[in-house]
Formats: C-alpha cells, sequence, structure tokens
C-alpha cells in the first residue's frame, strides 16, 4: 500500500513573478459539503509551458481548472491568472479577463441549439461590431486547425465525441488566446482520436507558445506529449530526437488527498522516489 | 425520503429566495448595462408571444362563453340577462383575462425556460458561456424576462377581447340576446380603474414566470432528474405566486382606486 501524501515543498512568494508565471496557485483551499477537495495547494504555470495535472477521480484537477477560471471561489488562498488576482475579482470584472482564456470543457459543453459554425464564432460575435461575414474567415481557420472545416453546417448533435471535443478546441483558440485550458480532453474517446486531440493540444503548444493546463487521467497522453513536438513543415508531430527529451515546455503536476505530490518536468517524474507516484506511474 | 433539520430547511429557504431576488433585481439591472442582446429579445418574444398565440385565443375563447354560459341561466331567474355583457366584460377585464393567460403563460413558458436553461446547466453550457466571456444573465435571463412580461401584455389584451366575442357568441345564439347590446353594455360598464388594473396585472405576471422559470432553471442540479424536477417547480411556484400576487394586486389597487 502507498505511504500517506506528502506535500512537495513550495516556493511560492507573495508577489507573483507575473512576466514569467501566467497562472499563480497560492495556498488554495476549497471544499464541497464540508469535504476537502483542494487543501493549500500551490504552483506555477511559467508562459508557454503546458502542465498536465494528473490524480485519481475526485481529486479536484477539474476544480483547479475552474478555479483559474474564476468559475469557482476558494475557500482561501489566491489564485493570479495574467497578473490579475480571480479570487479577488467580481464577476463582472472576470468577464473582460476571460476573453484572454480558452477552455475545453470535459464534455465539450456545446451550445447544442447552436451550429458548428456559430458555436467556434460564438466569441468573435459576442465580442460585438463583427458581422457574420466577417467571422467566417476566422473561423474556416479554427475549424481548419482542428481539420473539420466540413462541419461548419452541422450541429452538434450530428458530430462524434471526438468531432464535438474538436470543434470545443476551435471554440477556445479561435481568439488566439493567452491561455488553454483542457479539461480531459481525451476521456472517453478512442486511441486514435486521442492522438489527433493530443496532436492538436502540441500543436497549439509548439506553433502558437500557449500556456495550458492539461487535466487528464491518461498519463500516456502526456508523455506522448513530453516526448514529441510539432514539426511544421511536416505538419505533424514527431517524437524528439534521442537526448532531446525535456527540450519541450511540459511539466507534471499530481494531486493526492487535496496535495499536490509532485510538480516537475518528465525527467523528475521518471526518477521520483515516492511510492506512491511509482506506483501511479507504472 | 432524506429529512431534513427545520434550522436545514429554514436556512434553504432564505438562501432560496435571497438568490431569486437577486436574479430577479439583475435582470432589471441589465437594462441599463451594455450589452443588450436585442436579437435575443425579439427571438424570445416570438417563441414566447407568438408560440403561445393559439392556447390563448383558445382559452380565452372558452373562458368567455363558459362564463356567459354560466352566468346567463342565474341572470335568467331575475330577468337580467340584458346584464351577462357587463358581466363578462368585468370579468374577463379586471381578472379572468390577466390571470388565465399568466397561469396558460406559466404553464407554457416557465417550464420551457427551466428545462432549457436546466439542461444546459447541468451540460456545463452555462459555465462554457461564462468560461468565453458572455453574462448568461444578461444573454439568457434579461432577454426572457423583457419579453415575457411585453408580450404577456398583449397576450392578455387579446385574450380579454377574445373572451367577450365567445361571451358574445354564446348570449347571442344559446340566449337569443341582441349582438349590438352586449356590445353596447359590455363596453360601457368598463371605468378606466377595470382597464388599468387589467393591463397592470400582465406586467407582475410577466415578470414573476420569466424569474421563476430562469431561477429554477439556473438552480438546477442532479442531471435530467434534476432538470425535470426543476421544470415541475417552476410551473407550480409560478403559478401559486400569481395567484398570490393577483389577490395582493386586487386588493391594492381597489384600495387605491377606492372601488368596489
Amino acid at each position: 500500500m502507498a505511504a500517506p501524501p506528502t506535500a512537495i515543498e513550495q516556493h511560492v512568494s507573495s508577489e507573483p513573478d507575473v512576466a514569467a508565471n501566467v497562472v499563480v496557485f497560492e495556498n488554495v483551499s476549497i471544499a464541497f459539503e464540508d469535504k476537502p477537495v483542494l487543501d493549500g495547494i500551490s504552483f506555477r504555470l511559467a508562459k508557454g509551458e503546458t502542465k498536465a495535472v494528473f490524480g485519481v477521480a475526485g481529486s479536484g484537477k477539474s476544480t483547479i481548472l475552474k478555479l483559474a477560471l474564476g468559475l469557482l471561489k476558494p475557500d482561501d488562498g489566491h489564485i493570479y491568472v495574467l497578473g490579475d488576482d480571480v479570487t479577488q475579482m467580481r464577476e463582472e470584472e472576470l468577464f473582460s479577463l476571460r476573453q484572454k482564456i480558452g477552455m475545453v470543457f470535459q464534455e465539450s459543453a456545446l451550445f447544442d441549439s447552436l451550429t458548428v459554425r456559430e458555436n467556434v464564432a460564438f466569441r468573435l460575435l459576442e465580442e460585438g461590431n463583427v458581422s457574420e461575414e466577417e467571422v467566417e474567415k476566422p473561423v474556416r481557420e479554427a475549424l481548419s486547425f482542428v481539420e473539420l472545416e466540413d462541419t461548419v453546417d452541422k450541429f452538434p448533435s450530428e458530430l462524434s465525441g471526438g468531432m464535438r471535443r474538436r470543434v470545443a478546441i476551435a471554440r477556445a483558440i479561435i481568439t488566439h488566446p493567452e491561455i488553454l485550458l483542457y479539461d480531459s480532453p481525451t476521456g472517453g474517446l478512442d486511441p486514435v482520436t486521442s492522438t489527433t486531440i493530443i496532436q492538436l493540444i502540441v500543436k497549439q503548444r509548439d506553433v502558437y507558445k500557449t500556456s495550458s493546463l492539461l487535466v487528464t487521467h491518461r498519463l500516456q497522453d502526456a508523455f506522448i506529449m513530453a516526448t514529441h513536438y510539432f514539426d511544421r513543415k511536416a505538419n505533424e508531430m514527431r517524437p524528439l530526437p534521442p537526448g532531446a527529451r525535456g527540450e519541450v515546455p511540459m511539466a507534471f503536476l499530481i494531486l493526492r488527498d487535496g496535495k499536490v505530490i509532485f510538480d516537475g518536468d518528465v525527467h523528475e517524474l521518471a526518477q521520483s522516489k515516492d511510492e506512491y507516484i511509482r506506483e501511479y506511474i507504472s | 425520503m432524506e429529512l431534513i433539520s427545520p434550522t436545514e430547511f429554514a436556512k434553504e429557504t432564505v438562501q432560496s429566495i435571497q438568490d431569486y431576488s437577486l436574479l430577479a433585481g439583475r435582470s432589471v439591472a441589465n437594462l441599463f448595462r451594455p450589452p443588450h442582446y436585442l436579437a435575443d429579445m425579439i427571438q424570445q418574444a416570438d417563441l414566447i408571444g407568438f408560440g403561445s398565440l393559439p392556447i390563448i385565443v383558445l382559452t380565452g375563447l372558452s373562458i368567455g362563453a363558459e362564463l356567459a354560459l354560466n352566468s346567463a341561466n342565474t341572470l335568467q331567474r331575475f330577468g337580467s340577462l340584458s346584464l351577462i355583457g357587463q358581466l363578462v366584460s368585468v370579468g374577463m377585464v379586471r381578472e379572468l383575462g390577466p390571470i388565465i393567460t399568466g397561469l396558460m403563460v406559466a404553464g407554457r413558458n416557465a417550464s420551457g425556460m427551466a428545462s432549457e436553461l436546466g439542461s444546459m446547466v447541468v451540460t456545463e453550457q452555462i459555465d462554457a458561456m461564462r468560461a468565453l466571456g458572455t453574462d448568461p444573465m444578461k444573454k439568457l435571463v434579461t432577454p426572457r424576462v423583457v419579453s415575457t412580461t411585453f408580450m404577456l401584455f398583449f397576450l392578455t389584451i387579446i385574450s380579454d377581447l377574445l373572451g367577450l366575442f365567445g361571451g358574445s357568441v354564446v348570449s347571442t345564439l344559446l340566449f337569443g340576446m341582441d349582438w349590438r347590446q352586449y356590445w353596447n353594455t359590455a363596453y360601457q360598464i368598463l371605468v378606466f380603474q377595470d382597464v388599468f388594473m387589467g393591463l397592470l396585472k400582465p406586467l407582475f405576471f410577466g415578470f414573476i414566470i420569466a424569474t421563476v422559470g430562469c431561477y429554477y432553471g439556473m438552480t438546477a442540479r442532479g442531471g435530467t432528474q434534476g432538470v425535470g424536477r426543476a421544470t415541475t417547480q417552476a410551473v407550480v411556484a409560478s403559478s401559486v405566486l400569481i395567484l398570490v400576487v393577483d389577490l395582493f394586486t386586487t386588493k391594492l389597487l381597489m384600495a387605491v382606486f377606492a372601488y368596489q
């Protein structure tokens, strides 16, 4: 049986380095119905980095994303996103901050009464001063990025689970946000579709250098991301050359019983002596 | 069934009232804060107003006809059949028109709003909307409140007129009353206070229907079962609230206008 969790030592100063870190969690705690889910967690997401968040079901992975977006308020602690303390902001103020962040929900959360075009264009149309004709080009570009241009007039109910996930990615990236939050983007998908989604996330990371938090159950997805890069010329994901591992901006964060028990890169993860982590990655 | 303590029940009730009041207040305050979703308001007005027209036509006609039918026998006994136009007119304009229209629209639209918004909540579409930088209160709630309040006003007028028409058909065809006499008495009995009362109520009822429907939708929890529960609660709560508000509004306006 694995040993009880030991929270890793946190090095978070009172003044977050906004230039280098786009997301900073400082001693964040939250409980649902008196059951603690996150218990004083701290971590940072560096600019341009993709951080994969792991943990068993109910460990608070998705809660981290909702907290970062201000959809939930923590019971304690501070969360800085692009320099703003979202824990101190009112809902009205959060809307402008959220326009700089893209989120891909676990079940896609596409608006089922809108077509793919309207879903993807939603943010542009909401920002106003643009006609439906003007949004056509960016919509086509975003759908071309996820290779779903031919679905533009379909409704979400007419798409497969993997296609819905890709439309959700297109909707999240259309305004080229500074941060992307992925909530189990490959959950419940077959291996081939999962690899397609992972390739899109790697493409977004390596081509647009977008900082991302990726919540996932699938360790193999994060290992693929840590060991592959996106080749622009070939327009596909390729393995890093031997000896170049760790060259991509990819980090891992593991939660256990509401604490962060690991925060580091793939090398540190592979060398970890923690019994629970060894068991988790085996 | 799980039993909860009276303290917990009281807390939950106060919390619900507070949440409902905040939603209702914000739905009005949003009228003065951009952005304004005019296209959504027009779309909702079409769905709520024109969509409700068939049932309003049907119920307005039936209620007016039934009112005439039921009261005609009694009036005949006293030789006062000529008063039937007055009775239908005052009954429809002051009370039955607004309340029947309110209850029918509550049954049709409060349930529709609760189920639509509730489904959006449980499938994370509301969270997605917030994540995309759009305020669901402005985009979804305020247009429904404005449209329902606006359209219920006109639906009530239609219902009143059709009720009077239904009454006239029964009076003339079944009781041999003169068509012109019916309409003359129906028109002449009405005073400003009757019309004012009859047209003020739908504004309150429309507001109640939309805010209650949206409140239960936005607070739906627990998957499809939760959406079903929210839908039922929205219809029950809005109908009860309409009846209670109707009673107090009638009493208040009678006191204000000092008439019986």
